[in-house]
């Protein structure tokens, strides 16, 4: 028997029947295309939507739409997080420069003007010479990418770790402002035109979204064509352009194509305005000749918007699109005939519901704890390293090492809002001159901890972002959350995604912020291993003036407090970098979070700072007291005397990962200890910051050798 | 004090030159490239980004806008000052108002990064930092163009710590008439306490005194 059309595009046999269930008939050539998209895991969320309704929502701006807010002011901060991770694993550089325009246009599509770029990225370790070559090509796309849009890139992660050697993950934030009266929407109404402004379509990016639904193999290579090739240039002129053309009052709603190009982005526009829509497949401006209409559907071109304009609106959509000289169409209306119609050559080649294309089938996965938790969890580590040979290990790991090589490379300056710089602080700070305040940026995750605990794991990533925007005296606002798992329909990997949206949802409610916006990335895994699960998690914060921003670093003659928890023997630090880096050790439990204790030490680093009590600021994370420490006299470019450790295994002292602590310096300790006293927070006195050594408990470190081994790790690897 | 900030498709600090010109309270506008006359202004900027998307080389398409025949007629006219700023810098080489060009740094990346560097005002020489942002920074030119340049005393601008790689660590010189200026770091995203100092704020102090100088 020879293989049906939607066999070969991936649809099963249960999906079939539903779709033929719900449009009372068998779908033609070009419908079934249309379905393998929109029904795909990328497009539909089949796995992932009846979970993601549990993440509150509550307190956001158009949560529902491209990307979600949180208001500041009169101005709305919207954001979302994305990912490319198969194009970039296979195609480094244009899948990451292709990964920052998606993600940019979901922003853009607002009426919001681009201000910040972020971005977590994992790879195989630095020792894995195709690993290496990955993050060197990606690195290199956003810098040609991000640099030439004119979107400041000020803040990341990049970590290194075997379970992301096949599977690497690049996932871009994009940040972006616009004036609450100014905001649009992706929603339709009936009687507009549709104008697509942009690219002209081509072939490229076709079945992106069905590429990206599926595990990678030996033969994802031949999916390279799935992979679209960015133009910044266009990007960059198109952002002007839309800006422009969303400040007419004629232009009634706005949507990027992104995956699913043209089908994903009219359709949900006609469902969510509950309209119908017709295009004519013959008006679209196209690259190539002989495009069939499911190539032109399906086509993922990049640097594409669709708006939906009022017809006495058109003459000026155009202009704006000439005087930049971009291509513009008119390629259909919004009907009321509540369908989908598209037109080739005069006939109607496929009529669907906006609606049935657009809910797919939801799946309830699962979920059945797998063993390897149980087993990890009562793994303990039976070896020790002297302290100096420990140190050095973790200065010099890639993974905590300075990650200058990095950001050096994308342009942090541009836009001149960049009140906090990478390497200054725990998160970047965007001044918002419309308000007077900056934005705090902050991107994390901590797959370590979400393998061996998928629940508390995900809310310990919450708080670690909570605790980088605190430290750097931002109060937090909302997330976004980019979802990185393996394959969905394996009962495993639905264990960690449910737990971990519960983290998330749980850590949120505590924390008192909403998820706005967010992105699931499923079938991270090939033959060779599947990622540690991995959200990532952009959180936002806001401040009302540049002068209450905090430095992590500490400065001579300071004097270094602890507050928060202590490290003891029974302190549980499962996930610990260090572990991981030293030993090739993952096992224990994870620390527990105390959602009160955090508010208070919050609160304590708002106040000390408000009374001129606190200098500089440092949350404890990879790395441990040592790691904090180090940050910060390295910011401040001082030696330190004093202790750190406080039980009786020195390692685990030093470089155990818990979380409710923070690290601040002062001048004026007698006064500072008062307050904490009188307060009831837990601290630790734990010395001054003087000469050029770091003493602790009797041990020496000469600083220009720790110092330099620290910056010049991630170069030294990748010149190897 | 009238400034013209010009536009091309693609230029990126457009916003970020107009906002500090007003800052330091100029009166400032962008001009689109098609423009074909520039002399309501005092001095014309071009700012920094990837103009025409620089797909060849920095600056090199940029040279053939309708608006670079407006600033060649600026500059022979004496009108005004011109000055290029990064990717100004490199169309201004590329036009030929400026002697030598602007090549890949010598570490082959790009490079962000706040630099120090050594600005010459009035026969005194400051020291101040300024963002740089730039792939192609490396100023090149030949030995005899150099020996003119220092000869004319062309350069105002030096880095302390030459990050890409250029010649003599020239960061920005004048043309003979010293009319026209170019360099690669940034002054207009340093002109606010809020961002990345005020360093540049120096800068816009020197082109005041010029222009003043200059109408005189």
């Amino acid at each position: 028997m020879s293989t049906k059309l939607y066999q070969a595009l991936n649809i099963c046999e249960e999906e079939y029947k539903l779709i033929k269930d719900s449009i009372g008939r068998e779908p033609n050539e070009l419908e079934t295309y249309l379905f393998s998209a929109m029904w795909s895991e990328h497009c539909g969320y089949k796995h992932s939507r009846k979970y993601l309704s549990r993440l509150p929502k509550s307190g956001s701006v158009l949560s529902e739409e491209n990307a979600g807010g949180v208001q500041v002011g009169n101005h709305v901060i919207f954001f979302k997080a994305e990912s490319h991770n198969h194009p970039s694993a296979v195609e480094p550089f244009q899948g990451a420069a292709t990964g920052i325009g998606g993600i940019i246009r979901d922003v853009l599509a607002l009426g919001a003007r681009p201000i910040a770029l972020l971005d977590s990225l994992k790879f195989g370790p630095m020792t894995d010479t195709y690993s290496k070559h990955i993050f060197d090509g990606v690195v290199h796309g956003i810098s040609a990418y991000g640099n030439s849009i004119g979107v400041p890139t000020v803040a990341g992660e990049v970590n290194f770790d075997p379970s992301y050697t096949s599977s690497p993950l690049v996932n871009v934030m994009a940040v972006g402002i616009v004036h609450k009266d100014k905001i649009k929407t992706s929603i339709a109404k009936e009687g507009n035109l549709v104008v697509m402004v942009g690219s002209h379509t081509g072939r490229d990016g076709i079945h992106g979204a069905s590429f990206a639904s599926k595990e990678l193999s030996e033969n994802s290579k031949e999916d390279r064509p799935s992979v679209q090739v960015g133009d910044p240039f266009m990007k960059k002129i198109l952002i002007e352009a839309t800006l422009e053309i969303l400040a007419l009052d004629e232009v009634i709603a706005c949507q990027d194509c992104g995956a699913a190009g043209l089908l994903s982005s009219t359709s949900e526009m006609a469902y969510k305005g509950n309209c119908g829509l017709d295009l004519q497949l013959d008006t679209v401006h196209l690259r190539e000749q002989g495009m069939q209409p499911w190539e032109i559907m399906l086509s993922e071109s990049q640097e594409r918007m669709i708006f939906m304009v009022s017809p006495n609106g058109l003459d000026k959509v155009i202009a704006i699109a000439r005087k930049y000289d971009i291509p513009a169409s008119v390629i259909g209306r919004t009907t009321n005939t509540g369908l989908y119609d598209l037109y080739w050559q005069d006939n109607l080649v496929a009529s669907v519901s906006p609606e049935i294309l657009n809910e797919g089938p939801r799946y309830t996965l699962t979920e059945i704890e797998p063993d390897y938790i149980k087993e990890l969890r009562e793994n303990t580590v039976d070896k020790t390293t002297p302290i100096n040979k420990a140190v050095e290990k973790l200065v010099g790991d890639p993974n905590f090492a300075s990650k200058k090589w990095v950001y050096r490379q994308y342009d942090h300056t541009v836009g001149n809002r960049t009140s906090l710089r990478p390497g200054q602080s725990g998160a970047a700070g965007i001044w918002i001159q419309e308000e007077g305040g900056v934005v705090g940026l902050t991107i994390d995750s901590n797959g370590r901890q979400v393998f061996l605990d998928p629940y508390e794991g995900s809310k310990n990533t919450i708080w670690e972002s909570y605790r980088n925007l605190v430290s750097s005296g931002f109060h937090p606002l909302g997330i976004t959350d980019c979802l990185n798992f393996g394959n969905p329909e394996k009962d495993e990997v639905a264990y960690q995604f449910v737990k971990s949206i519960d983290g998330i949802s749980d850590g949120c409610r505590e924390a008192g912020i909403p998820v706005v916006s967010g992105n699931v990335s499923f079938y991270n895994e090939s033959p060779d291993g599947r990622v540690f699960p991995t959200p990532a998690i952009g959180m936002v914060g806001y401040i009302d003036s540049p002068d209450k921003l905090i430095k992590a670093s500490l400065a001579e003659n300071e004097t270094v407090f602890l507050i928060g928890k202590e490290i003891n023997d029974n302190s549980n630090i499962g996930g610990s970098l260090y572990y991981r880096t030293q030993y090739n050790f993952l096992g224990g439990l994870v620390d527990k979070v105390d959602p009160i204790l955090e508010k208070h030490l919050s609160d304590t680093i708002f106040i000390l700072r408000d009374t001129g009590l606190l200098t500089g600021s440092i949350d404890i994370s990879e790395g441990g007291i040592f790691g904090a420490l180090f940050e910060g006299i390295k910011g401040g470019n001082t030696g330190f005397k004093g202790n750190l450790i406080f039980s009786n295994d020195p390692e685990k002292a030093l470089f155990g990962e818990i979380t409710g602590r923070y690290l601040f310096s002062t001048q004026k300790p007698q006064e500072v200890k008062k307050f904490l006293e009188e307060n009831n927070i837990p601290f630790k006195e734990l010395g001054i910051c003087t000469g050029n050594k770091l003493e602790f408990d009797g041990y020496s470190f000469e600083l220009d050798k720790l110092f330099s081994l620290y910056e010049n790790a991630v170069e030294s690897e990748i010149v190897k | 004090m009238k400034a013209g900030v010009i536009v091309f498709p693609g230029t990126n600090c457009d916003r970020d030159t107009k906002g500090a010109c007003e800052f330091f309270g100029w009166d400032a506008e962008y001009v689109w490239h098609d423009e074909t006359s520039l002399d309501k202004y005092d001095v014309v900027f071009l700012p920094g980004g990837f103009s025409y998307g620089d797909y060849i080389r920095a600056g090199r398409l940029a040279r053939f806008s309708p608006v670079m025949q407006a600033v060649n007629d600026y500059v022979e006219k004496q009108r005004g000052f011109v000055v290029g700023i990064c990717n100004g810098f490199q169309i201004l080489c590329e036009s030929k108002l400026l002697p030598g060009i602007l090549s890949v740094n010598w570490n082959t990346k790009f490079i962000c990064d706040i630099t120090p560097l050594e600005m010459k005002i009035n026969g005194n020489t400051k020291k101040i930092n300024l963002p740089i942002a730039h792939g192609e920074g490396r100023f090149v030119a030949s030995e005899e163009t150099i020996k003119e340049i220092e000869e004319k005393d062309m350069i105002f601008l030096k880095y302390s710590d030459n990050p890409n790689g250029s010649m003599d660590d020239i960061a920005g010189l004048y043309d003979k008439q010293k009319r026209v200026i170019g360099m690669m770091p940034h002054p207009e995203r340093a002109v606010f306490k809020e961002t990345t100092g005020t360093d540049g704020l120096q800068f816009f102090n020197m082109l005041e005194l010029n222009l003043k100088q200059g109408m005189n």
